[in-house]
């Protein structure tokens, strides 16, 4: 195999050269598509905004199905892809396996998410991200989705398949690293998500050709969901794997325990996929029984693991901070943090936005019986602004200021604004979820042109505190946009002029990883020695205390409400 | 030394787990049981869970049912807002307590009159696509799905007059499809 390595000066990762050109190609492919779908965000955001409401219901509908496509598939999958060779090939310090196959993963994807825009701006498609049956769109829009799919299945063949190599060509010894098992946890999620896609999105293809005739709208829903729920839970997988990978690269942190987090990712193989009965706790079609335990992920089995990482990445900071010496109470080992670095302060407001918003308010969303109380409402988006954009898009731009020196080579332009962006961002961004979620719990709708119900046989009016709360979410969105435009801007820019990096010294041979158990024997920490991590016990518990306290109240708010039964 | 690195301890499952560490596990493992818990517990000792009751249907057999409904059961009409030519009947539910609720593009049908604190059964289903029952401001809301009859108690607690938002995305014209409830 003929490909050539280069060792990063600044990091001493080691980068195939294949598998560095399909890293950046796929990661700038998935910033365009941020780009896209940033500019339909800020339409989207001005018409929900009661006071401007700019567009008109079509465009409206149209740009909202254009928005859902583009951010929660194309950008987020596309910047995956990058993910998972950078887990696997660079980690790892391997070739990538079969490269050509990548490039199949990056076209097939490309010409995709091209088919399915088309078909969305063409007017004909205006579905949603969802496109429930028996509504329809026109072929290409799934045709596109299946193609984008099917790129993406070749590109966890390929990771898997360089998982391989590593091993076979002995570049590591022992276990692999824990970034990358979590990587492997999110390709084999993305395994199941995507057949789970094509079962559904196949036949859907084939009923707007006019070769089937029906499809169950009930079970469309469960097939689809298995799809699009699925599908966030690949991002979950993925993006703790990057609070880790960052905890291990600004801090050389080390897990607490390795069993205890690789345990953790487990659990999200086995239950994580159980998600898309959240979506249909309150349809006709499936029975108490089998929403209790699926909602629950089998008694919130994967619920408990996002609360085990949750204290195992800032516990493994908090360790290696100690260790360096920042040791004074409970919390100098967070206040001398380098809260200037966008990489580290990205990936902590991502991993508290997640935690403390996205999370708590999935986990009451996601309540058999509470879900009534929010249903199709504005809370939907709200929690999954916390989750998607807090947890994972925030992830992801925070690795990418580590990426553009290493992988791009380029100097990161305006390390000012760099600073700036991730609170900008990350902090409007909580704020807008928690609006949203504000929004929803007063009764208004999600995907709905119209507060005002113009044109409607009946007159109702939202309590004034509701339209208070669409307004703060007309401006705190705006802000949203402002900072995502920035890292975009900030990205492109050093991408294009940023100054030139060296890229290190090039071999035709990889260096595997030097045997991590010789050098623990010789620094004589053979045994493990256990840090104390106090400020993250007092994080978690804080954690839980807001988690009970909010899961109560929305049972007493049910309690309130007409009886059913 | 670090995530990104293979273990140090190549037989890293040997190694033991530091006591905050299992203390935080049982803490979310007990809480994750008290939450898995709290729904059954609801489904015995609270007053809102959603019907398990639906039949298949279709669009036509639940046009008949709603039209006979509304027939029989038709107390007073109603002139829409948006066109003073349409008539919505006022239906009050039937001995049995069962009333009928048709979604579709973009209307709910008929306008149902209940009394506070009685119970009754609400037939629920679309005769096109998905439509979302939205009652405000109580707040309660339902998926409806073509092809599903979805027999729902419910029990008014006060009297007023309530809205039926459609919270399901059904097309350009979703955002009329406004509903109503009278409590009395």
């Amino acid at each position: 195999m003929a490909t050539t390595y280069r060792t990063c000066p600044r990091t001493g990762l080691q980068f195939d050269l294949d598998a560095d050109k399909l890293m950046r190609w796929n990661a700038v492919a998935g910033v365009l598509w941020l780009l896209v779908g940033g500019i339909t965000a800020l339409l989207v955001i001005l018409t929900r905004w009661p006071a401007i409401k700019l567009l008109p219901a079509d465009q409206f509908y149209l740009i909202l199905t254009a928005h859902g496509i583009d951010m929660l598939i194309l950008w987020i999958i596309f910047f995956e892809m990058a993910v998972l060779y950078f887990a696997s090939s660079t980690l790892l310090r391997c070739r990538i396996a079969t490269p050509w196959l990548g490039w199949v993963q990056f076209w097939l994807m490309v010409v995709g998410g091209i088919m399915t825009n088309v078909a969305i701006f063409q007017g004909g498609s205006s579905v949603m991200f969802t496109s429930y049956v028996p509504m329809q769109a026109a072929p290409h829009f799934y045709l596109g989705i299946i193609l984008f799919a099917v790129g993406a299945l070749i590109g966890t063949g390929v990771f898997f398949g360089t998982l391989v190599v590593a091993k076979r060509e002995k570049t590591y010894v022992g276990s692999i690293p824990l970034v990358t098992f979590g990587a492997m946890t999110a390709a084999i999620i993305a395994v199941f998500t995507i057949l789970c896609g094509a079962a559904i999105l196949i036949p859907t293809f084939a009923w707007s050709m006019g070769w089937i005739k029906e499809i169950d709208a009930q079970l469309y829903r469960m097939v689809w969901w298995a799809l699009g729920h699925s599908s966030q839970q690949i991002n979950v997988a993925a993006h703790v794997s990057i609070w880790y990978l960052v905890a291990a690269v600004a801090f050389g942190a080390k897990p607490l325990s390795e069993k205890v987090s690789r345990f953790a990712f487990l659990l999200y193989i086995l239950f994580l996929q159980l998600a898309s009965a959240h979506h249909l706790l309150s349809d006709p079609g499936m029975s108490a029984e089998w929403k209790v335990l699926n909602t629950s992920y089998f008694m919130y089995f994967a619920v408990l693991a996002s609360m085990i990482h949750g204290f195992t990445v800032p516990g493994a900071i908090e360790a290696a901070q100690r260790k360096k010496g920042f040791n004074n109470g409970l919390f100098e080992w967070l206040r001398k943090a380098p809260w200037g670095n966008p990489v580290f302060s990205g990936m902590f407001i991502s991993l508290v936005g997640f935690g403390f918003v996205g999370g708590i308010s999935g986990v009451v969303l996601g309540t058999e019986q509470i879900n009534m109380l929010m249903h199709n409402t504005f809370y939907v988006p709200g929690h999954f602004h916390a989750t998607v954009v807090v947890g994972t898009t925030l992830a992801f731009m925070s690795i990418t200021y580590l990426l553009v020196p290493t992988l791009f080579r380029r100097e990161m332009l305006f390390p000012k604004l760099c600073q700036i962006q991730p609170y900008l961002y990350g902090l409007s961004m909580i704020v807008l979820s928690l609006v949203m979620m504000g929004a929803g719990t007063l009764g208004v709708s999600r995907r709905h042109w119209d507060m005002a119900f113009s044109g409607a046989p009946f007159q109702y009016e939202w309590p004034g505190a509701a339209y208070l709360m669409m307004g703060l979410t007309g401006i705190f969105g705006v802000i949203a946009v402002i900072g995502g435009g920035l890292w975009i801007g900030l990205v492109v820019l050093s991408l294009l002029f940023g100054k030139k990096l060296d890229g290190g010294a090039t071999s035709d041979k990889p260096t595997p990883i030097p045997d991590q158990s010789a050098a623990a024997a010789a620094s004589g920490t053979g045994s493990e020695e256990h840090t104390n991590v106090p400020g993250t016990v007092v994080l978690a518990i804080t954690l839980l205390t807001c988690f009970v306290l909010y899961y109560f109240v929305n049972w007493k708010y049910l309690s309130e409400v007409w009886g059913l039964s | 030394m670090s995530a990104i690195l293979p273990p140090s301890e190549r037989l890293w499952w040997k190694q033991p787990i530091a006591a905050q560490e299992w203390a935080w596990i049982g803490i979310a493992f007990v809480w994750a049981m008290i939450m898995f818990v709290m729904m059954v517990y609801w489904h015995i000792n609270g007053k809102q869970n959603l019907s398990n009751e639906v039949y298949k249907t279709t669009t036509e057999m639940f046009t008949a049912k709603t039209d006979a409904f509304v027939a029989e059961n038709t107390i007073r009409t109603e002139v829409s807002l948006a066109n003073p030519d349409l008539k919505i009947p006022v239906v009050k539910p039937n001995a049995k307590g069962e009333a009928f609720l048709l979604a579709r593009l973009w209307s709910w049908y008929p306008i149902l009159e209940l009394e506070a604190g009685k119970t009754y059964k609400i037939h629920l289903s679309s005769v096109d696509y998905n439509h979302g029952f939205s009652l405000q401001p109580v707040n309660i809301n339902i998926q409806v799905i073509p092809g599903y009859e979805h027999v729902v108690k419910m029990t008014p607690t006060k009297a007023g007059t309530y809205a039926i938002v459609c919270n399901e995305y059904c097309g350009i014209g979703h955002h009329t499809m406004l509903g109503r409830i009278y409590v009395k």
